[in-house]
């Protein structure tokens, strides 16, 4: 087992050290995921008439279906290139940063999901106005989705160009560019017509090829160790580069210099997951609160083995590539994962992992699209601005327009950051999702007195701290890594600014809330309560 | 306030505030917060305290237990035991302790008033 791991070693450093790549290869295996996705979404297609069908894909998806397209719009390329990366490089942190992301959907579970389902119909905002005002709770609520939704998809499609750079070979900007262009249209067909029916469709089959592809990698990487997870951390250390080498099975070494940062980050992921618009949309594409109950269940078990593969796979890159080859190689940290796969399978497994790579940015796009056009389409026009007046038809009309509108934002705005360090911006989404929707999701599924005026304080002041602290931190000021390079002093010393911003959601909803003088509407939150603890109700699947 | 719902609602509709008034709903709500509140804290608490001590005591969590494996290292594997531990028994509890009762009240209201 050792000689053959020694060979491996070898192979492994003789085709890094060329970067063999294979763009021909990668792009056929991709194309192929295009078109066998394409196919699903044209098949699912044919019974997308009403807004239901469109923006919930007629609630008709079983709870292991939606568990794992849950797991294929939250397993964005971000967590699997750049987390099996930072585990390369720094060991112990990178595996840390992961935990946040799985035990923040116990949140999700125990005081969201069901209750979510039982009182909306489409969108966040269903939920959060039914006992409120309408009009100042729908919009604010909107702006935060859309908020979200857009830092999120622009941090996707900024990958998408860095990731063209490692996999295909492509380092030209113009070349780059053609390739977020391909990725945005791709987005606008799969989400025009498929819908949420076409859009779930492509993150199941997206789920299936991503943690099918993770789980060869670990259990070949275990193998090679004999299945013992000591003897990886051994190979691991021995290669490592760090000071003193077996730094990397402790904390320290990437958030070791302003722990602060990293608490601030993982009090946003922790409380994030269960404020992310995309995913509370997802619990309303099966027929029953029991049902997305199972969904979070298969979705928590499905991340979690996600996120222990990446474990293995982080320390196998470690030490079956190396972490000057990694840090080295085009994409730095993200080449971690595909590097990996061309070490253990050579052209073919690294054309497999490529093409998953661009496959999960294509699915989280399109999962982060909908979400946008449903809210701005449901929520903005249909019940804000024409106040529930419109045809049957015309809101679907109005949200396939908005999906166009939004791909060709998504694409500029891709191709505007290249280059630029835009890796903030997953961390400002998950800041935003604690600090601006969950203190509201929460007050009004669990606090009686809370009123329209909390909702509208804790939604936009916890919109406004998140942002404005990172627009006044070393993010944008001062480092070198920063968007102004060098330039200027950050006032507010952290990265990360839900450490601040969530208490400030939370506490602007108090306040709100209890300087308010007339109280809401009791029988609407008595309903509220009955509807979404019983499902009385509750909107129903639709039959085709 | 109406201290007399039936006012507020056309005849036929459901009177939801005596419906939270019932006992039976006031158990349902009673048994899913005596669930969820504890365990909200108790995995806060314990995910809080992973991620302070890897903080602020390095040391301590760079301890090896045995051969390269360290304290850190098996807490953050706990965080996955625990988390997977509690979602079963969550579904557990709402499957018998939750979903029954909660059916039972909503057969009701469909009996008052069959929704769409």
């Amino acid at each position: 087992m050792t000689g053959f791991a020694e060979g491996l070693w070898e192979s492994a450093a003789a085709a890094v050290d060329t970067v063999e790549n294979n763009p021909v290869l990668n792009i056929s295996i991709f194309a192929a995921f295009v078109a066998v996705t394409l196919f699903i979404v044209i098949r699912a297609s044919r019974n997308n008439k009403t807004a239901a069908d469109y923006y919930a894909a007629g609630r008709s998806f079983t709870g292991p279906q939606n568990g794992f397209a849950i797991s294929g719009d939250y397993l964005s390329a971000a967590s699997f290139l750049g987390i099996t990366g930072a585990i390369a490089i720094n060991g112990y942190d990178g595996f840390l940063y992961s935990i946040g992301f799985l035990v923040a959907w116990l949140v999700a579970l125990l005081l969201v999901a069901e209750l979510m389902r039982n009182t909306g119909k489409f969108t966040m905002a269903d939920v959060l106005s039914f006992r409120l005002k309408q009009g100042p709770v729908r919009m604010a609520a909107a702006i935060t989705t859309l908020a979200v939704c857009f830092f999120y998809l622009l941090a996707q499609m900024a990958g998408a160009g860095g990731l063209v750079s490692l996999l295909l070979g492509i380092h030209e900007q113009i070349g780059q560019s053609i390739v977020v262009a391909v990725v945005g249209v791709l987005m606008i067909v799969y989400v025009l017509i498929g819908g949420m029916k076409g859009t779930t469709w492509v993150q199941i089959v997206k789920a299936v090829l991503l943690i099918g592809g993770a789980a060869v990698m670990t259990v070949w990487v275990l193998a090679l160790n004999g299945f013992s997870l000591n003897t990886l951390l051994e190979s691991a250390v021995a290669a490592s580069t760090t000071d003193p080498q077996d730094g990397i099975l402790g904390p320290g070494l990437q958030y070791g210099k302003n722990p602060w940062d990293f608490i601030s980050l993982a009090t946003a992921l922790v409380l994030g997951t269960a404020g992310l618009p995309h995913v509370l949309m997802r619990f309303y594409t099966v027929p029953t609160a029991k049902e997305a109950r199972r969904s979070v269940v298969w979705a928590i078990w499905l991340i979690g083995v996600f996120y222990l593969f990446t474990l293995v796979l982080g320390y196998g890159a470690g030490y079956l590539v190396g972490p000057d080859v990694i840090k080295a190689a085009p994409g730095g940290v993200n080449s971690a994962a595909p590097l990996l796969a061309q070490a253990l399978g050579g052209p073919l497994l690294l054309g497999f992992i490529s093409a998953v790579a661009f496959a999960t940015i294509l699915a989280v796009v399109a999962g982060l699209t909908i979400t946008a056009a449903a809210s701005f389409a449901h929520d903005i026009y249909a019940n804000v601005v024409k106040k529930g007046n419109v045809p049957p038809d015309g809101e679907v009309k109005v949200a396939r327009r908005t999906v166009i509108v939004i791909g060709i934002l998504a694409i500029l705005g891709g191709i505007g950051v290249q280059g630029q360090n835009v890796a903030f911006l997953v961390a400002l989404a998950f800041a935003v999702a604690a600090s601006a929707n969950l203190p509201t999701i929460l007050y009004s599924l669990f606090w009686r007195k809370f009123t329209t005026r909390g909702a509208v304080w804790s939604m936009y002041g916890g919109l406004a701290a998140a942002i404005i602290l990172i627009v006044l931190s070393p993010v944008f000021w001062g480092t070198e890594t920063s968007v102004f390079k060098n330039v200027g002093t950050a006032i507010w010393p952290l990265n990360n600014p839900g450490i601040v911003s969530i208490p400030v959601g939370f506490f602007l909803g108090w306040l709100g809330s209890i300087t308010t003088r007339t109280p809401e509407d009791p029988t609407k939150a008595a309903e509220m309560d009955v509807r979404s603890l019983t499902g009385y109700g509750a909107e129903k699947a639709t039959d085709h | 306030m109406s201290t007399s719902p039936t006012d507020a609602h056309p005849p036929g509709a459901i009177d939801y505030i005596a419906v939270e008034r019932s006992p039976e709903f006031i158990e349902l709500k009673k048994r899913r917060i005596g669930f969820v509140l504890p365990m909200t804290i108790a995995f806060l608490v314990w995910y809080f305290a992973y991620v302070l001590l890897s903080s602020f005591a390095v040391e301590f969590m760079a301890t090896r237990v045995w051969g390269d494996i360290t304290i850190g290292l098996l807490m953050g594997l706990g965080q996955f035991v625990t988390t997977f531990a509690i979602t079963m028994a969550y579904v557990s509890f709402a499957n018998r302790r939750l979903d029954p009762i909660a059916a039972d009240i909503r057969d009701d209201l469909e009996k008052q008033e069959p929704s769409a």
